[in-house]
C-alpha cells in the first residue's frame, strides 16, 4: 500500500467512526426531546441489553434462532445449488423447474410459513422447511447463473488429463461457482433472519421472534430495540468475522 | 513397421456460423499417423488446426467420422495454457498425476521454471504459463502428444530451451506426435513428416517426409502418399 492510500484509509476509517457517532448523538438528543416510555435513548437501550444479555434470556433466544438460520439457509443452499446447477447445465431441467421458481420467489414469505405451519404443524422442522422455501428460489437462480458460465474450455482440459469426477467438482466445478455461493450465502443471510423472526412470532414460543411479540404485546419498546440492535451485532460480526475472510481466504489468487 | 497406428477419418465437421448457417471445417479430411512419428501440421490461421488437435484428443466429438488407435494417455497444450487460475503452477502440474507429485516439480524444473512452483498463473508472463502447461503435458508421459503452438510468445532463447526440451522427449520416449507451428524452421528440426492444411474446407495440399537417416544434416525430402 502506498503512503498516500494509507491516509486516504485512515481518514475513511476515522470518518466512518465519526458517522455512527453522530448517529447514536442525533437518537439521544431525539430521546431527550421526546422524554416518551416508547422513544427510548442509546444509553437505556444498551443498558438493557446488557442486563438481558447477563440474565441469560437474550442469550438463549438469540441462540436458538441463530441455529433456525443456520439450519434453514444451510439447506437452502444445498438444495438451492443442487437444483440450480441442473438448470444452468441441462435446458430441459430449466425447463421444468420454472413455474415453481417463479411461483416461489413471488411468494410472499408470510403464506409460506402460515401453509407450512398449517400442514405440518408448529414446530421447528416446519420453520426450516417454510424459511428455506422461501430461500431456494432465490439460490437456484443464482448458482444456475454460475452454472450456465462454467468454462467450456477447463471442462475440456479436466477431461483430456482424466480427473475424475470428485476432482473435477473440487478443482474445476466449485472454484468457479463459489462467487455465486458467496451472493446466496450474503443474501441469504440478510433474508433468512428476517423470515426466521416472521415464523417465530407466528407459530414457536422461543427465539428473538417470539420474544418480540411478547414486548409488542407490553409496548416495551426499549426491550424490543435492545433485541434489534443484538441481532444486528450478530449479523455485523458474522459479515466481518465469517463471510469477509471467507471471501478473502476463496478469492487469494486474484490478486 | 509401426504397430499401431493413429487413423484419422473425419467425413464432416461444422461450427454454427454468424449467420446462422453452419461452416464447414472438414469434409472429409483422412490421415493416418504411424506409432512414433512426429508430424509437424501448420497452414494458415483459421484453417483448422486446434480444431483437428481437439477432434485427434478426443475432447471435441462433435464431429461425423472416426478416430482410432488413439494411444494413451494424451498430453495436450492447447493454444491458450488452460491452467486452473486458483490453483498454483505446481497444483496444476500435480492434478494431471495424481500420486505423482514429484515428477510435477521435476517437470516444472525442466521448463525452467524452479522457483515459481508457488505462484498463481495470473503472476506467470504468456510464456511461463505455455510453458507451465508444456510441463503439464510432458509430465502425463504421453503415448500421444498433441502441441499448439508451443512456440508462440516465447523468446528466442527460451524457444530453443523448448525445442531441446522436445527433442529430447521425442528421442526417449517415442510418443506419437501432432505438433501445430507456424515456424518452419522447428518443424525441419523436430519433425519426421510436415503436413500443411489449406482451403475451406481444409484439404492436405501436401503431405512431406522427413529422412532423419540422413546425419549430414541436408535432410532428404520425399513425398509422403497424400491422402487428398
Ligand atoms: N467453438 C467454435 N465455434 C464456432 N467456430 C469455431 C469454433 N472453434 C473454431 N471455430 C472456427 O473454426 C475455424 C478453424 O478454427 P481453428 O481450428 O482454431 O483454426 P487454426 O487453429 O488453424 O487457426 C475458424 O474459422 C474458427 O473461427
Ligand atoms: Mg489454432
Amino acid at each position: 500500500m502506498t503512503e498516500v492510500s494509507a491516509i486516504t484509509t485512515n481518514i475513511q476509517r476515522w470518518q466512518s467512526a465519526a458517522a455512527l457517532l453522530a448517529m447514536v448523538l442525533t437518537w439521544q438528543i431525539a430521546a431527550s426531546i421526546a422524554a416518551d416510555r416508547l422513544f427510548p435513548g442509546p444509553v437505556q437501550v444498551v443498558s438493557v441489553l446488557l442486563h438481558e444479555a447477563v440474565r441469560g434470556e437474550l442469550l438463549y433466544h438469540l441462540g436458538i434462532s441463530l441455529a433456525r438460520v443456520a439450519a434453514s439457509l444451510g439447506a437452502a443452499i444445498l438444495i438451492g445449488a443442487v437444483l440450480g446447477y441442473a438448470a444452468g447445465r441441462s435446458r430441459r431441467a430449466d425447463v421444468w423447474m420454472r413455474p415453481w421458481i417463479v411461483l416461489l420467489l413471488n411468494m410472499p414469505a408470510l403464506i409460506t410459513v402460515i401453509l407450512i405451519y398449517i400442514w405440518l404443524g408448529l414446530a421447528d422442522t416446519a420453520l426450516v422447511l417454510a424459511v428455506a422455501l422461501n430461500k431456494i428460489p432465490n439460490v437456484v437462480v443464482t448458482i444456475r447463473e454460475g452454472a450456465g458460465r462454467l468454462d467450456k474450455d477447463f471442462a475440456e482440459m479436466a477431461e483430456l488429463y482424466r480427473f475424475g469426477r470428485a476432482a473435477m467438482l473440487r478443482y474445476v466445478v466449485l472454484p468457479q461457482l463459489a462467487p455465486f455461493f458467496l451472493v446466496s450465502l450474503r443474501n441469504g443471510l440478510a433474508l433468512t433472519w428476517k423470515i426466521v423472526l416472521l415464523a417465530e412470532l407466528l407459530g414457536r414460543s422461543n427465539g428473538v421472534g417470539f420474544q418480540l411479540q411478547v414486548y409488542f404485546q407490553n409496548f416495551d419498546v426499549t426491550h424490543i430495540l435492545a433485541y434489534a440492535i443484538s441481532f444486528g451485532v450478530v449479523m455485523l460480526a458474522i459479515e466481518y468475522g465469517l463471510l469477509v475472510p471467507l471471501e478473502r481466504h476463496l478469492l487469494t489468487w486474484r490478486r | 513397421m509401426a504397430t499401431l497406428m493413429l487413423r484419422i477419418r473425419i467425413e464432416e465437421k461444422t461450427f454454427p456460423g454468424d449467420d446462422g448457417q453452419r461452416r464447414t471445417i472438414f469434409c472429409p479430411l483422412s490421415l493416418d499417423i504411424a506409432d512414433g512419428q512426429v508430424c509437424v501440421l501448420t497452414g494458415p490461421s483459421g484453417v483448422g488446426k486446434s480444431t483437428l488437435l481437439s477432434i485427434v484428443s478426443g475432447v471435441d466429438d462433435e464431429f461425423s467420422g472416426s478416430v482410432s488407435g488413439r494411444a494413451l494417455p494424451v498430453g495436450m497444450l492447447f493454444q491458450t495454457p488452460r491452467l486452473l487460475p486458483w490453483l498454483t503452477a505446481l497444483r496444476n502440474i500435480e492434478l494431471a498425476v495424481p500420486g505423482h507429485a514429484p515428477d510435477a516439480a521435476r517437470w516444472l524444473a525442466a521448463v525452467g521454471l524452479k522457483g515459481h512452483e508457488q505462484d498463481y498463473p495470473q503472476r506467470l508472463s504468456g510464456g511461463m504459463a505455455r510453458r507451465v502447461a508444456l510441463a503439464r503435458a510432458l509430465a502425463v508421459e504421453p503415448a500421444l502428444l498433441l502441441l499448439d503452438e508451443p512456440f508462440a510468445s516465447l523468446d528466442q532463447a527460451t524457444a530453443q530451451a523448448m525445442r531441446r526440451l522436445l527433442q529430447d522427449s521425442f528421442a526417449k520416449r517415442r510418443p506419437t506426435t501432432l505438433l501445430v507451428t507456424h515456424d518452419l524452421a522447428s518443424a525441419s528440426s523436430l519433425g519426421d513428416r510436415v503436413i500443411v492444411l489449406e482451403g475451406s474446407p481444409a484439404r492436405i495440399v501436401r503431405d512431406v517426409e522427413i529422412s532423419r537417416r540422413d546425419e549430414a544434416g541436408s535432410a532428404r525430402f520425399r513425398l509422403g502418399n497424400s491422402t487428398q
